[in-house]
């Protein structure tokens, strides 16, 4: 009977690891360890054996069926897992194949860069504030001090809705101010971007329609220093830690000191290139302290509030930094265009 | 405005050396004085030197170029070709030598010049950009060279090949062979003749003539004859011209440098003045500003003028002023015995270094009291003043007049000229009139300096289409009290070049006087406004300096500084010298505000994000459209919409009115990428609507735009946007509605939208009729939404529901109705009427054909059902079942299939 056990473990062994399906091994375990399997068959014979054969023999047949079920198993496993192995690589793609389309919308450049200042401002503490297109000439003009004989109001500049030039579309942001002084309670923070006409053809650096960003703060107590606090950081923001600003006097009838703000070109370093005309600066926006005769317009008491504003081109700040060439571009919406950023 | 760094030397000294160009735009553009831009004038012309022609050669291989040994200064003389013809032994000339430049960057080097070395090039006045007003002596006339003669028609010459001296030409004209040719003063020369049986002796003021040529005489007048006294064409004498080489009659030697004898031995700054500025238009404005920002002296001369020439201006003109708010102030001067000629060269060369031209000393005159003072002149001649009396007034209908530029102008009632006592003779503060005009024989001269309101002279400007450099001062409002000075100035120059003599008298009308500004000096305001600690000293200097006076708080602001008015201003001046970037940079504290998009903004925002996320690229189209946009989208004509906002002056019909419908815009980009062939698209665009309102201003309420074409787009696609927008926002279930009645949409293909009761807006397939408006035969699919409704529709903050603890059971029924029901109106009201546990409806089949009735459809829906509490058995879903088809029954009559 061990002779017989011997030889049942050396021939399944065999026909086991030759095994190549899972079929095959299922079978084999039938043949093997199943009810009526040649194990079974051996250990129908334990009867004719002594009471002292038996324990020993029970022993080693018990072994045999562990040794035969781990046999089946770990071939299981190698089969499964070479199956796998075959079906993977029966799946497998060429990865550099195209992927399937998905559209992704695309916030126009315009916006990318109007979004992007207004968050840099809300972290300041500014709301965002938004006013009428089609304004009044007292708004656009007359209460930002610009007087009756101003050449900006020339109907060769201005585009108007009436013959006695009362209501015109409004040429800058900075009626703005005026809608936000007469309005809102004090302290003021706020930014007014939006759109600005002017009677300009369309050419590379043109277009009778614009986009400006108005700001303005008044409180008590604000300076030119706040001014210059503010707007540096803003400038930092926009063009990146470190860089260089200077500010210089300018004229804005609404402003009283006004000022203009520069970078130091980031081409050059100041030397001078064709990116900054050679003088080595790039004007980004002018600026200046709200001029006391607009604060007492709007009823704000001169003596006891002051303030300062701004004011910046959208479009070309957006040329900027997407070196965009062309303002047509912009109002062209040629999805080639706007697919790119 | 151009400033010349070598006359700036005059009021401030500012040497080149001491302050480079570099320092000196930096400093005076933070003081205020934006530079744009410097040139080095002597940069545009390099090497070219005085040379003087030694020796003068025909060319051995050319028939018109000549070879001239030339002296540089150099030890060797240098050898140069040359096409002109105008040139002798002996002249000095401009030479471009080898490696040189010329103005516009032409480089000149040696070459060969038909088998020829030649070493540079000798310059015309055009090479050296300059016209005959920089060198009046060098106006070139040529004599007609028989030897350059080539006859129109070979066959018949008018002068025979081989014509010799003495040989007639016709009439009195013979030719005759020249022996010797000397100069005989500016531009003259004496020219011996051989006249085949005598000799003449004649002097010409045809440069071209040289020794050995052939020319035509005329024996009558005894004169060498140019092209015009022989009728002659210029092609008939290719090379006898009136261009050469500029003949320098110039205190200089050979070898000096042209440029620096040109006076550009000079750095030019252009500036970009600001228009509250107009006192920094001129060279003692800008010196002052230097002299400030530098901490020098600043340097000014008193004008004063002898006025010897006898007699009173008051007894020889008159001075009246109509339209004194036109003319605040009106100075006249008188010159006798005025000699027109060029001006001296200090004088041109600055003339011509601050941009402008050199014409003659008179003009040359108001032109240069301009760049000094910013004060702009005129001179009239004075015997063309009718009646000796100038009257400042407004045009009168019908009146034109012909300026100096020789174009006639017509004159509008608006306008105001300088008129004697019958006609215009100047366009106020713009041009003079040709009928009074300096010209060679002028003997008197009346000098205008007078001070007109600014907007008057620039629309007067502007309506004439010609902005001068006198106007375009004016414009900008001038200072009244600077005319008297610059008149006294001129009076001084014409005393100091020679050229006339000054009568005595002033006539000053001036009815526009105003009273000096004062301002209270207020240093803790200052530094309060500025955020500086700037002591009142260091404040008082820098007003000083500028040129107010003080006495004790109070600061008279000078008269030329008409924007100071006000203690700001004065903080400006006094930021503008102590530093604007000397200012700190610090937050001075204030009431915290709390920043952030208000809910409005953010459901704009959200909007966006959400149109972006559908695949939708963002677009920023005009405000303004054309009229005819609106029958392109087949607006019906009593469409209230076509009540636009109308712009009185617009660019041109495409952008004239305010639109009052998004559509337009939308359909013209589209129709725009579908020309470019761009294979699709799909856009949205959140912008505004302009609707008038009775005020005479706009409502701008904001659209929500939306359009596509190509992919796989139909009308479903389109919807499924426009639920994903609304479901985005939360709003309740939208309800859809077809839409036979809008033109601009396919009439089966279009529909309105609402939330409750609220229209969102319309969406759809562009009608084919619209598309083929714009050029297309595409299909368009657009939506237009009320931003403000959305707004208003948008759902409040979402609330959670617990998950369901209990499965969904679905069933599937199908139900025959009429064809024309609505599918939408069926789902809603089975949603409606299903009862507590159906929680969906969803149609999934819509099927007509076979097995259905004629105008009959079979519609089948997807129910699914589902309680809070329990499991739902079979009888709780038949019981719904049971419920809805009950209801499609009762309400549309439909029947299960």
């Amino acid at each position: 009977m061990k002779e017989l056990m011997q030889a049942l473990r050396a021939a399944s062994i065999q026909a086991i690891l030759a095994a190549d399906d899972a079929e095959n091994l299922e079978n084999l375990r039938v043949r093997y360890l199943g009810k009526k399997g040649e194990l079974t068959g051996i250990l129908r014979q334990m009867g004719k054996l002594s009471a002292e054969e038996r324990p020993a023999m029970g022993q080693m047949a018990n072994q045999l069926r562990t040794e035969i079920e781990n046999a089946i198993e770990a071939r299981r496993t190698e089969l499964n897992k070479a199956m796998l192995e075959k079906k993977l690589e029966l799946e497998t793609v060429d990865v550099t194949l195209p992927a399937k389309d998905v559209r992704i919308g695309h916030k126009h450049p315009m916006y990318n860069v109007l979004d992007q200042i207004k968050e840099i401002f809300i972290g300041m503490g500014f709301e965002i504030v938004d006013g009428p297109e089609v304004e009044l000439a007292d708004y656009n003009f007359t209460k930002l001090n610009i007087d009756e004989g101003h050449p900006s109001r020339e109907w060769t500049d201005t585009f108007y809705f009436t013959e006695d030039s009362k209501i015109l579309l409004r040429t800058q942001t900075s009626p703005m101010q005026v809608h936000a002084m007469e309005t809102k309670s004090l302290p003021i923070r706020m930014i007014a971007p939006g759109r600005v006409y002017r009677k300009d053809e369309v050419d590379a650096t043109h277009s009778p329609m614009f986009h400006q960003i108005e700001g303005m703060v008044i409180d008590k107590g604000v300076t030119m220093a706040d001014l210059k606090a503010t707007l540096n950081l803003v400038v930092e923001k926009i063009y990146g830690e470190g860089t260089v600003t200077r500010f210089r006097p300018h004229h804005f009838p609404f402003t009283e000191p006004s000022c203009e703000l520069d970078i130091q070109c980031h081409k050059c370093g100041g030397k001078g290139c064709p990116t900054c005309k050679g003088e080595g600066w790039i004007e980004v926006l002018g600026a200046g302290m709200v001029h006391p005769k607009v604060l007492s317009g709007c009823g704000i008491d001169p003596d006891v509030y002051s303030g300062w504003a701004f004011g910046m081109g959208l479009e070309r700040l957006a040329m900027g930094e997407y070196k965009i060439t062309d303002l047509r571009l912009i109002f062209e919406n040629d999805v080639r265009f706007l697919e790119q950023f | 405005m151009k400033l010349s760094r070598k006359w700036l030397n005059e009021f401030v000294d500012l040497s080149l050396e001491d302050v480079d160009d570099k320092a000196f735009a930096e400093a005076m553009t933070v003081s205020g004085s934006k530079v744009e831009v410097t040139e080095d004038l002597s940069a545009d012309m390099k090497n070219v030197k005085v040379g003087k022609i030694l020796k003068l050669e025909k060319h051995p291989n050319s028939d018109h170029m000549l070879v001239c040994q030339l002296d540089v200064g150099e030890k060797e003389p240098v050898q140069i070709c040359t096409g002109a013809w105008n040139v002798h032994e002996g002249d000095l000339v401009p030479a471009a030598l080898h490696n040189s430049l010329l103005p516009g960057g032409v480089k000149i080097t040696k070459g060969k010049l038909r088998g020829v070395e030649s070493y540079g090039m000798l310059c015309s006045l055009k090479e050296l950009e300059l016209t005959v007003h920089d060198f009046d002596y060098a106006v070139i006339k040529p004599a007609a060279i028989l030897g350059d003669y080539h006859p129109i028609d070979p066959a018949k010459p008018s002068i025979s090949a081989d014509i010799k001296a003495g040989d007639k030409i016709f009439g009195k004209v013979i030719s005759a062979a020249v022996k010797a040719v000397e100069l005989a003063g500016v531009n003259r020369w004496r020219c011996t003749l051989n006249l085949g049986g005598g000799e003449a002796v004649t002097v010409t003021d045809c440069q071209n003539v040289h020794a050995g040529d052939l020319v035509a005489y005329d024996t009558g007048k005894d004169s060498i004859c140019s092209l015009e006294d022989l009728h002659a064409r210029q092609e008939e004498f290719p090379h006898c011209i009136a261009d050469g080489i500029l003949i320098l009659h110039e205190d200089c030697k050979p070898g000096d440098d042209m440029a620096v004898l040109l006076g550009r031995d000079d750095h030019v700054v252009e500036f970009e003045i600001t228009p509250n500025r107009p006192d920094c238009l001129c060279m003692i404005g800008l010196a002052r500003e230097a002299a400030v920002t530098f901490g020098k002296e600043l340097k000014l001369h008193e004008p004063v003028v002898q006025a010897k020439a006898g007699g009173n201006i008051h007894d020889m003109a008159k001075v009246i002023i109509e339209e004194p708010e036109l003319c605040p102030r009106y100075i006249a001067r008188m010159v006798k015995n005025v000699t027109i000629g060029p001006s001296p060269d200090w004088m041109k060369e600055r003339i011509r270094n601050a941009g402008m031209r050199p014409i003659n000393n008179i003009v040359d005159i108001t032109n240069y009291v301009m760049l000094e003072y910013g004060q702009p002149m005129h001179a009239f001649d004075f015997s063309c003043v009718d009646n000796g009396e100038i009257r400042v007034r407004r045009a009168r209908e019908g009146e034109s007049i012909r300026t100096l530029d020789g174009t006639e102008r017509q004159l509008s009632t608006n306008m105001l000229c300088i008129c004697d006592t019958e006609k215009p003779v100047c366009v106020a503060g713009v041009m003079g009139g040709e009928n009074s005009e300096i010209v060679g024989d002028t003997a008197m001269v009346l000098f205008e300096c007078a001070n007109f309101n600014g907007p008057s002279v620039r629309r007067t400007a502007t309506a004439l289409g010609m902005r001068t450099d006198a106007s375009s001062r004016y414009e900008k409002g001038l200072d009244p009290e600077n005319t008297a000075k610059a008149v006294e100035r001129a009076c001084e120059l014409i005393e100091l070049l020679g050229c006339g003599e000054v009568v005595d008298g002033v006539i000053d009308v001036y009815p526009g006087k105003k009273a000096q500004t004062t301002v209270k000096l207020e240093p803790e305001k200052i530094n309060a406004l500025l955020g500086t600690d700037i002591d009142e000293g260091t404040m008082r200097k820098i007003l000083l300096d500028l040129g107010f006076t003080l006495d004790g708080d109070t600061i008279y602001v000078p008269s030329w500084r008409g924007d100071v008015e006000h203690y700001s201003d004065i903080a400006e001046e006094v930021a503008r010298f102590y530093g604007y970037n000397e200012i700190p940079t610090r937050f001075t504290g204030g009431i915290a505000t709390c920043g952030g998009f208000s809910p409005y903004q953010l459901c704009e925002r959200q909007v966006g994000q959400t149109c972006r996320s559908l695949g939708l690229d963002e677009i920023i189209t005009y405000s303004f459209i054309s009229p005819n946009y609106y029958d392109k989208i087949r607006m019906p004509k009593d469409d209230p919409r076509r009540d636009s906002l109308k712009i009185l002056n617009p660019l041109g019909e495409d952008t004239s009115i305010m639109r009052t419908t998004i559509l337009p815009s939308m359909l013209e980009i589209l129709s725009r990428n579908y020309n470019y062939r761009n294979k699709s698209a799909a856009l949205y665009e959140i912008g505004r609507v302009y609707n008038k309102r009775a005020d005479g201003l706009a409502d701008e309420p904001r659209m929500v735009s939306i359009g596509a074409y190509g992919m796989e787009m139909d009308f479903f696609v389109l919807k499924g946007w426009v639920e994903a927008l609304l479901k985005d926002l939360g709003t309740k279930r939208p309800h859809f509605e077809q839409e036979r009645n809008n033109p601009s949409y396919h009439p089966g293909r279009c529909a309105k939208v609402y939330v409750g009761e609220e229209l969102v807006g319309v969406l759809g397939q562009i009608h084919p009729a619209v598309a083929a408006n714009y050029g297309v035969d595409a299909e368009f699919y657009c939506a237009e939404l009320s931003f403000e409704t959305l707004f208003a529709v948008k759902g409040a903050l979402p609330v959670y529901k617990p998950l369901p603890r209990f499965p969904a059971v679905t069933r599937d029924i199908a139900v025959v109705c009429r064809a024309d029901i609505p599918v939408g109106d069926m789902t809603e009201h089975i949603l409606s009427s299903g009862g507590k546990y159906l929680v969906d409806c969803v149609p999934f089949d819509v099927y007509m054909g076979h097995h259905i009735t004629e105008g009959m459809k079979s519609v089948a829906f997807s129910l699914s059902m589902r309680a809070e509490d329990q499991t739902l058995t079979d009888e709780h879903a038949e019981e719904t079942v049971k419920r809805v088809l009950k209801a499609l029954n009762e309400r549309f009559g439909a029947v299960m299939r």
